[in-house]
């Protein structure tokens, strides 16, 4: 595990090492993350490193909504675990209310996990199939040995009630006679039990039909406004992270791509890989049938195990020049609170600040080394 | 329904199972029809009947479903035909692409004696010339180095080229229809994308029919010619995809199109959703099954049931009370 270094108690109230957080509203910073992966060949020979996550750095304020998009395999979820510290990252900080998590030691730790949650995707392999409904959302509070078995049967009672589960009704069921959008609600409940102040949800809706989806992305809105809750959204669609979200980060084979306010990235894309995300959304508009799409991103996503060299996005961008293939481009603040990390971004904004010769917009592969 | 042109003509189609809990009626009357190389889409939640249609289509329902109805597919009857009439069927007239590509081909065999094998089995070709065919399957679905692929196992495949392979075993007895079993739904937008392209490019090179079945309106909207909505084992609005979505008629398909977050729609707004479940398919209930949920419902939805009818100009929907329709009727 980590190195147990020497810390003063895990009350989260320590701002002593955070040197450079400016007001108190910041929950967490990420800075500089890695994430490792030994693969083991035949026999658990070593077989090599993958880097699921490469040094990413980000914050989530109190009271945001910080939503993650990417691909199958970008790291997205890695980068989830690694904040909880299950496993801790190899190399980085998590500075959760200025302490950082991965050189706390392990009995700390404890007490500051009942403020950071989890929610995961499938809600039927997350709880436990032989508990009742009512243990599992009280699971939490016997942990940490909270209130008296009344007060802790109360707060269950009441908090089914809040994620729309009667509990008169649902307290004595099995996951096995819920719905998946109900056991996701339960998974909900469970996370939302210790009144943590940062949920990490992991595709929570992916798994679900259309409509019970929409009633549990507005129940995290009614959350969030109700008791002020941070999350961190991950997601692969898109639209549904610009439902939720304040701010997003745009996740591409382990690193950050682009950050920035919902609207923005929305807007006015900086980076290619974000406009090409953006372009195979389906609309379920009146069709303009979306013919086009497969021109603007192409090929397969390259091996995690064998990145490409410079910028990691450069086999699959269209705008890519020799510079993305010997430079790994920073992420950059270009103001307005947004981030990009590419060489040739796609805006005046970025431009400015770049000062490089400006490209023709992408759309129709420019003079590409494509697939 | 349509004429005798029709490559599939699927007319009041039921199919129950039995189970513990008693009769499970999955399908309760579907009625569509299919002609050579157009794309429909089959919309619906889980539960609503529509993989048990297709798993009909192909005759591919385990023994315990009870079918009834027709399912008429380039002028043979599959509703009570033998399972030897059944395997011509398979693969030579229509042939599937299911949900997830990694269970689909079998993890133990290389994939280019998947696709010969699935050749062989529909055309008198030789092992060289099935070989051969193999190879251009892979570049027809585009697979880069289809000649050194065909060595490769499944796992040493991504998501999307393994979705490219079952796409040309599926094409390997040059079957007249696609059935699309949410083909896409376990992969990333990007490679949706490329997917859906690589479907709708060789339907047009092959004059291949396409059936797609999604739980997803958007991706339906921009490819399929035509939609069916489903619930609860019934077609509940069919129409041509741009009439659908512009002048929608079932309430169900307004609160599924509304359900879909957007990307033109603020952050933080909330999206209207409807409450309740779909119905328990084992009871019939009297009256419209969307009824229960339904914002617009009304006392005659509740005891009678709307049929499904072409009300407008190639409009079908099945509804006492459809949205903005009302003044018209």
């Amino acid at each position: 595990m980590t190195p147990a270094t020497p810390v003063t108690p895990a009350t989260p109230v320590t701002q002593a090492d955070t040197a450079a957080t400016p007001g108190s509203d910041l929950l967490l910073e990420v800075r500089h993350l890695v994430q490792e992966y030994v693969l083991r060949d035949y026999g658990g020979t070593k077989g090599g490193v993958l880097q699921a996550v490469s040094d990413v750095s980000f914050e989530v304020h109190a009271g945001e909504t910080l939503g993650i998009v990417g691909e199958t395999g970008s790291g997205k979820s890695t980068l989830a675990r690694s904040v909880i510290q299950a496993p801790p990252p190899k190399h980085g900080e998590v500075i959760f209310e200025g302490t950082d998590l991965v050189r706390l030691p392990h009995r700390a730790m404890k007490s500051v996990r009942r403020h950071l949650q989890m929610v995961f995707q499938d809600p039927f392999t997350s709880l436990d199939p032989r508990w009742t409904v009512s243990r599992i959302v009280a699971e939490p509070l016997i942990a940490y040995s909270v209130g008296s078995r009344r007060e802790r049967r109360e707060r269950v009672d009441a908090l089914l009630d809040l994620v729309g589960l009667e509990p008169a009704r649902y307290g004595a069921r099995h996951p096995r006679a819920l719905s998946g959008g109900q056991a996701q609600r339960v998974a909900i409940a469970r996370a939302l039990v210790l009144e943590p102040k940062l949920i990490l949800c992991d595709e929570p809706v992916s798994s679900l039909d259309v409509l019970v989806q929409a009633q549990v992305l507005n129940l995290f809105e009614k959350l969030r406004a109700e008791l002020g809750l941070s999350y961190l959204f991950i997601a692969h669609d898109l639209a549904m992270v610009k439902q939720v979200s304040d701010r997003v980060a745009v996740m591409y084979l382990g690193k950050l791509c682009e950050v920035g306010p919902v609207r923005a990235i929305f807007s006015e894309p900086l980076h290619p890989y974000t406009l090409a995300l953006l372009d195979t959304i389906p609309s379920p508009e009146p069709p303009a049938r979306k013919r086009d799409v497969a021109s603007v991103i192409s090929g397969e996503p390259p091996s995690p195990l064998d990145p490409p060299s410079g910028c990691r996005f450069r086999t699959r961008c269209p705008r890519a020049a020799e510079l993305c293939a010997a430079e790994v481009p920073q992420l950059r603040a270009l103001g307005d609170g947004r981030q990009v990390a590419c060489h040739f971004p796609l805006s005046g904004l970025a431009q400015a600040s770049a000062t490089r010769a400006p490209l023709p917009l992408m759309r129709g592969r420019a003079g590409a080394s494509g697939d | 329904m349509s004429g005798g042109t029709a490559l599939l003509d699927v007319s009041d189609l039921r199919v129950t199972f039995r189970s513990h809990g008693g009769v499970v009626n999955a399908v309760q009357g579907v009625s569509f029809s299919v002609e050579p190389g157009q794309t429909v889409a089959i919309i619906g939640e889980s539960g609503s009947g529509k993989t048990v249609s297709a798993y009909a289509m192909m005759g591919l329902l385990p023994r315990s479903a009870q079918v009834s109805g027709s399912i008429r597919c380039n002028g043979v009857e599959l509703v009570g035909c033998g399972e030897k009439q059944l395997r011509d069927h398979r693969g030579r007239i229509v042939a599937m692409v299911f949900q997830d590509p990694g269970r689909s081909l079998n993890p133990t065999m290389r994939i280019g004696p998947q696709i010969t094998e699935a050749i062989r089995c529909h055309l008198p070709l030789d092992r060289a010339q099935a070989h051969e065919r193999a190879v251009e399957l892979l570049r027809m679905v585009r697979l880069p180095t289809p000649e050194r692929r065909f060595y490769e196992y499944p796992h040493q495949l991504s998501g999307g080229m393994r979705q490219r392979v079952v796409i040309a075993i599926a094409l390997a007895g040059e079957p007249r229809l696609l059935l699309a079993d949410e083909a896409t739904t376990a992969l990333d937008v990007t490679t949706q994308a490329q997917i859906m392209d690589l479907l709708l490019d060789l339907q047009q090179e092959l004059g291949t029919a396409l059936v797609m079945i999604s739980h997803d309106l958007a991706l339906a909207a921009s490819y399929a010619e035509e939609v069916l909505v489903m619930y609860a084992g019934k077609v509940v609005e069919r129409a041509a995809t741009r009439e659908l979505f512009g002048n929608v008629a079932m309430p169900y398909t307004r609160a599924l199109l509304k359900a879909i977050p957007r990307v033109e729609q603020e952050p933080h707004e909330l999206l209207p959703v409807i409450g309740g479940r779909p119905p328990d398919l084992s009871t019939i209930v009297p009256g419209c099954s969307f009824a229960p949920r339904c914002p617009d419902a009304q006392d005659d939805c509740r005891q009678e049931q709307p049929q499904l009818e072409q009300h407008e100009s190639g409009h079908w929907w099945a509804c006492w009370h459809p949205c903005g329709k009302e003044a018209a009727q």
